[in-house]
């Protein structure tokens, strides 16, 4: 069955997962990638038109459009590397109250840090399905930071059983992908 | 050239480029499906099947595969006796922007060090062209290249010690897969260049990846190293997308060139699963081949 988490999310939605359990989820996303991050770390300014505190965000930068009416709507959206928000995320997660953090790849030791102290995981998203995941959004809501470009702006949407998410850093600071980077480096080792 | 002939050569363009973003080249799509029925894993499998199912509906909904289309590079062939010699530029660059609009493709053009968006992929030397000479002929020929974010983050270059020989070429190869593979979303295509200093040989890399995947250098002890680069690097298991699995890349391709004997420069440039290329031909009354994409074109509404 879909393990599926909701906005906003409880500490208790996310407690027991482990690492590599794959989720979904459904309710508030908002995209929020390096110069949103900035905008929030650095220049302590938070987006008005979504609750960050036990809320979700995707590095991501979308394609969108819009119809017919004038609205806009997801063509492509998908997530992107994760790793160039590592200096700024665990302020982040601090500042914020975040529980979800959707991007690509995995993150590292101060992220997984600040997963631990404030309650939080980062969940990985199959990189390039970006058509996928742009039918898992069921509306765009709002937009914040349009100065930013497209693919900068915080886009704020409802998704519906947005995934599948593969856990890569949990509650207790397990990080699969520093755990599979090790299993790799080993392997290289033999071939060097 | 009379307006309409110049709008149309803009249009073949235009269509190029997002064909290009919504289709995958023949070779990949191919590669990419041999790969997923070859996995052994049960959750890099699981991965293989959305990736698979992205590639059908980007295919049915006429939207870019991956919402990252990249900075646009071109690549060209130039007749000398190809009649729009004079357009070449103007044209690449509204075609380009016609592209970004209408499939849209993202805009992804930032100002340099200012970081501000152009809007339409086109600015500041963007899109990326670059020419070459082909006596006699009177065709252009059209390869391009979408450089996405993440899997450019891989590339580099750097000049070895002749002495480190294919060891160290081997070890520079895999060190940086190991380390920078993991985000670029794997299966990569590596494209490595072998040349004197690290600019040349960094553009080899690329040139590395227009070639398709499944054709061997002509150098045969080149060929062998691809051959021995694929070998290793799925070795490592990194695919699909850093999670872990059967293999690592959708291959390895090698251009090299005659080098200084003092050194050994080495680059790399890799492109994701979905690595989106083209090549095409236009000839001289605007009549034109796309190479790139038959198969894959298959049912195209």
């Amino acid at each position: 069955m879909k393990k599926i988490l909701t906005t906003p999310i409880s500490y208790d939605q996310i407690k027991d997962l482990k690492i590599g359990d794959t989720v979904y989820l459904t309710g508030m996303l908002a995209t929020c990638r390096d110069a949103g991050h900035a905008r929030v770390v650095n220049d302590g300014v938070m987006p008005k038109h979504i609750e960050l505190k036990e809320g979700a965000i995707f590095h991501a930068g979308p394609i969108v459009a819009k119809d017919e009416s004038g609205k806009e709507y997801m063509v492509s959206i998908g997530p992107t590397t994760s790793r160039r928000m590592e200096s700024v995320e665990a302020d982040f997660i601090e500042k914020t109250g975040v529980r979800l953090i959707i991007g690509k790849g995995g993150m590292m030791d101060k992220t997984a840090n600040a997963c631990k102290t404030f309650g939080a995981i980062h969940c990985a998203y199959p990189g390039g399905c970006a058509v996928v995941a742009a039918k898992e959004v069921e509306e765009i809501t709002n937009c914040e930071w349009r100065d930013f470009g497209m693919p900068e702006a915080l886009w704020i949407m409802r998704v519906k059983e947005f995934g599948p998410l593969v856990v890569s850093i949990d509650t207790k600071g397990n990080n699969l992908f520093e755990n599979n980077k090790k299993l790799y480096n080993e392997r290289m080792e033999k071939l060097i | 050239m009379d307006s309409s002939a110049k709008q149309r050569f803009i249009d073949i363009i235009s269509d190029f480029t997002a064909t290009v973003g919504i289709y995958l080249s023949d070779d990949v799509e191919a590669r990419l499906f041999e790969l997923a029925k070859d996995e052994k894993e049960e959750n890099a499998k699981t991965m293989y099947g959305c990736i698979l199912e992205n590639v059908k509906l980007a295919k049915e909904l006429h939207r870019p595969i991956c919402q990252d289309t990249g900075v646009l590079q071109y690549f060209l062939e130039v007749g000398t006796d190809f009649p729009y010699l004079n357009e070449i530029k103007e044209v690449i660059i509204e075609g380009a922007r016609k592209a970004t609009l209408t499939t849209p493709l993202r805009p992804n053009v930032v100002e340099p060090l200012g970081e501000h968006n152009t809007g339409d992929n086109v600015g500041f030397d963007a899109p990326y062209i670059e020419y070459e000479l082909i006596p006699n002929s009177a065709d252009l020929r059209v390869r391009m290249y979408m450089a996405g974010g993440g899997c450019s983050l891989p590339g580099r270059s750097q000049v070895l010690m002749p002495l480190q020989g294919i060891d160290g070429i081997k070890e520079y190869v895999y060190k940086t897969v190991a380390e920078w593979g993991v985000n670029a979303c794997p299966p990569l295509f590596v494209g490595v260049g072998l040349g004197t200093c690290a600019a040349t040989s960094a553009m080899l890399s690329k040139k590395a990846l227009l070639r398709p995947l499944g054709t061997r250098n002509e150098n045969e002890k080149a060929a062998k190293l691809e051959k021995e680069l694929e070998d290793g690097l799925n070795s490592l298991g990194i695919a699909p997308l850093g999670f872990g699995g059967s293999n690592t890349v959708l291959g390895v391709n090698i251009e090299c060139a005659g080098h200084h004997p003092a050194t050994l420069g080495i680059g790399i440039t890799t492109g994701c699963w979905a690595t989106r290329k083209g090549d095409m031909i236009i000839h001289g009354d605007l009549s034109y081949e796309l190479l790139s994409h038959k198969k894959s074109l298959e049912g195209k509404k």
